[in-house]
């Protein structure tokens, strides 16, 4: 199986579809880029997909092209992990509408030979698991040992198990939610407004002239950003601390507007770093996804229906400190599951970091995973 | 594996191999871990973030929640057994508790310190003092029992509400007492009871 080109790092394919989408659309063909680490056992019961996040991609444990930076759940994910080539075959695939491989607004449209820009179809949460399934197919996968994710990855997570129940075993859902709230959809469209009225985004056809709206992609980073992180955590990290600069040795204020505050320093470089990563369509059309996501929506309203027939084992953790995605929408889901009758497990950790508490060094949350992870595998 | 707790051991005995359990009040899930050696479907409450991460570490299906709040999102009759043991005394509202207890589960295990015990008593009738026992360890103050009760406390109670106790346990430390004088003589009791 080494020798199998589907598998390994930096993978992807061009499946001939066509993938109906929940808008109505159909999109042929679907490119989806991925990688998997370690190998597919000969039952085939050692898979487990990953899930990524609203700016994240398939790079989860291996360096990423365009920053050079780790992958971004090394702490979740390697030899010694929770979630371990030596034992798993993990596969995580960048999503549709996202920009590094995958079906988005920056792919060439066959019809017309140019960049989808806004004409690429507006998809759905479902919409990327059900791309994600059609490459578990290539891949020859059937079932899931466990699907996991973290934040939007969460989201794909639930959306499996109510969508694929048969494909799904264990389910790891983490800093998450089953429907996007006001204040979600509200931070958005902060986001997308900045983008839109950035003069180079130019409706979305940006691409020819190769000079993206960065200034409005980063305006939405930095709003979302903030998102991230608690007040408390931003308090003890930056407090009211001042930039040192040259010629203000003990840096007293400038009274300009230029970024005085260690703070505003801090989210514009969040900001600049980012679009030299990410495409700023990519970014209106994912956050569209996130918003239209209601899982409960799909199933007459009640969340419980969406698991009715489930056998899939879950574990959801939330963080004290997440008000993006906070505790409350955790529990829903545990709500509902528990009235389904399905196997759960659910605890909020503590964390200084806030939603980005997923991505950080909490090893309450490895144990967690760890401890969930094994007892499924002995079932 | 450490020893069971007394008033758990009672109830891992006594639960029938390969049922539903819901376990209120699980702690790090000791008596979760025994009951799925027994084959059953055991599934976990517990109000602590860190006994939930020991126990789902340890595969076991528990939820970070609160007796007094999170029962009622469980449907009617899941259950074979639903066990609350230590933890009625530290309910606010125990009579809500038991009642969604006894919705939930066809039978409950409910175990509880036993407030008439003569050392109690003798506490607070010679000694003036609320007791300290090694049921009771915690001061007045610290306490999380908000709701002591006696043997005969809950006798009354579950008789009121029409539940039948199928049986009951009397423990003092780690011995059986007979029936005898239990509200004198018991310091724990545990109860299994049915609608």
């Amino acid at each position: 199986m080494t020798d199998d080109s589907r598998f390994g790092l930096a993978r992807s394919v061009t499946l001939a579809g066509p993938l109906r989408l929940d808008g109505g659309a159909r999109l042929s063909p679907v490119e989806i880029a991925y990688e998997t680490y370690g190998s597919l056992n000969a039952d085939g019961s050692n898979a487990i997909l990953i899930c990524h996040a609203l700016t994240g991609d398939q790079h989860v444990a291996s360096i990423h092209p365009r920053t050079g930076k780790p992958g971004w759940w090394t702490r979740m994910v390697g030899t010694g992990k929770p979630i371990d080539p030596a034992r798993h075959f993990i596969i995580c695939a960048n999503v549709l509408g996202s920009c590094l491989g995958s079906s988005g607004p920056a792919t060439i449209d066959p019809a017309t030979g140019a960049p989808f820009a806004m004409r690429f179809p507006v998809i759905t949460i479902r919409d990327m698991v059900r791309a994600q399934a059609l490459l578990l197919d290539h891949l020859g996968v059937g079932t899931l040992a466990a699907a996991v994710g973290g934040s939007m990855g969460g989201m794909q997570v639930v959306q499996w198990a109510a969508t694929y129940p048969d494909r799904v075993r264990s389910a790891v859902v983490i800093a998450s939610t089953a429907r996007h709230s006001a204040q979600n959809i509200a931070f958005h469209e902060v986001g997308r407004q900045a983008i839109m009225a950035d003069p180079k985004w130019n409706g979305g056809d940006y691409y020819a002239a190769g000079d993206p709206p960065a200034a409005g992609l980063a305006v939405a980073r930095m709003a979302a950003h903030i998102t991230y992180l608690s007040e408390a955590g931003l308090t003890e990290k930056f407090g009211r601390r001042l930039q040192a600069r040259p010629n203000n040795a003990n840096g007293a204020k400038s009274f300009g507007f230029d970024a005085d505050f260690q703070i505003e320093s801090y989210l514009r470089h969040q900001g600049i770093s980012f679009v030299d990563r990410f495409d700023a369509n990519s970014y209106l059309y994912i956050t569209r996804a996130m918003d239209y996501f209601d899982l409960a929506e799909d199933h007459g309203g009640l969340l419980a229906n969406a698991f009715t027939r489930t056998a899939t084992r879950f574990c959801l953790v939330s963080f004290d400190t997440d008000w993006l995605y906070p505790t409350k929408e955790s529990r829903a889901i545990v709500h509902a599951l528990n009235a389904a009758g399905a196997p759960v497990s659910f605890v909020e950790l503590s964390s200084p970091f806030g939603h980005d508490a997923f991505l950080l060094d909490v090893p309450e949350l490895n144990r967690v995973v760890d401890g969930f992870l094994r007892a499924g595998e002995k079932a | 594996m450490s020893e069971l707790r007394p008033d758990l051991a009672i109830i891992a005995a006594h639960v029938a191999p390969a049922s539903r359990v819901l376990d209120v009040g699980c702690g790090d899930g000791e008596l979760m871990d025994v009951l799925r050696a027994k084959g059953c479907d055991a599934r976990g409450i517990e109000i602590d973030a860190t006994n939930v991460s020991l126990a789902v570490g340890r595969g076991l299906s528990v939820v970070q929640g609160d007796a007094d709040t999170d029962l009622v999102n469980y449907p009617d009759n899941v259950f074979d057994y639903a066990i609350l043991s230590q933890t009625l005394q530290t309910a606010r509202a125990p009579d809500q508790v038991l009642t969604e207890l006894m919705r939930i589960g066809r039978r409950a295990f409910v175990s509880f310190p036993n407030f008439a015990y003569w050392r109690v008593r003798l506490s607070l009738a010679w000694g003036g003092r609320m007791p300290v026992t090694p049921a009771l360890p915690v001061s007045w103050y610290a306490t999380q029992n908000i709701h002591q009760l006696t043997i005969d406390d809950f006798r009354a109670f579950v008789k009121d509400r029409g539940i039948t106790v199928e049986q009951a346990w009397f423990l003092s430390g780690t011995r059986r007492l007979g029936e005898a004088a239990a509200n004198l003589r018991a310091e724990h009791a545990v109860f299994l009871l049915k609608r």
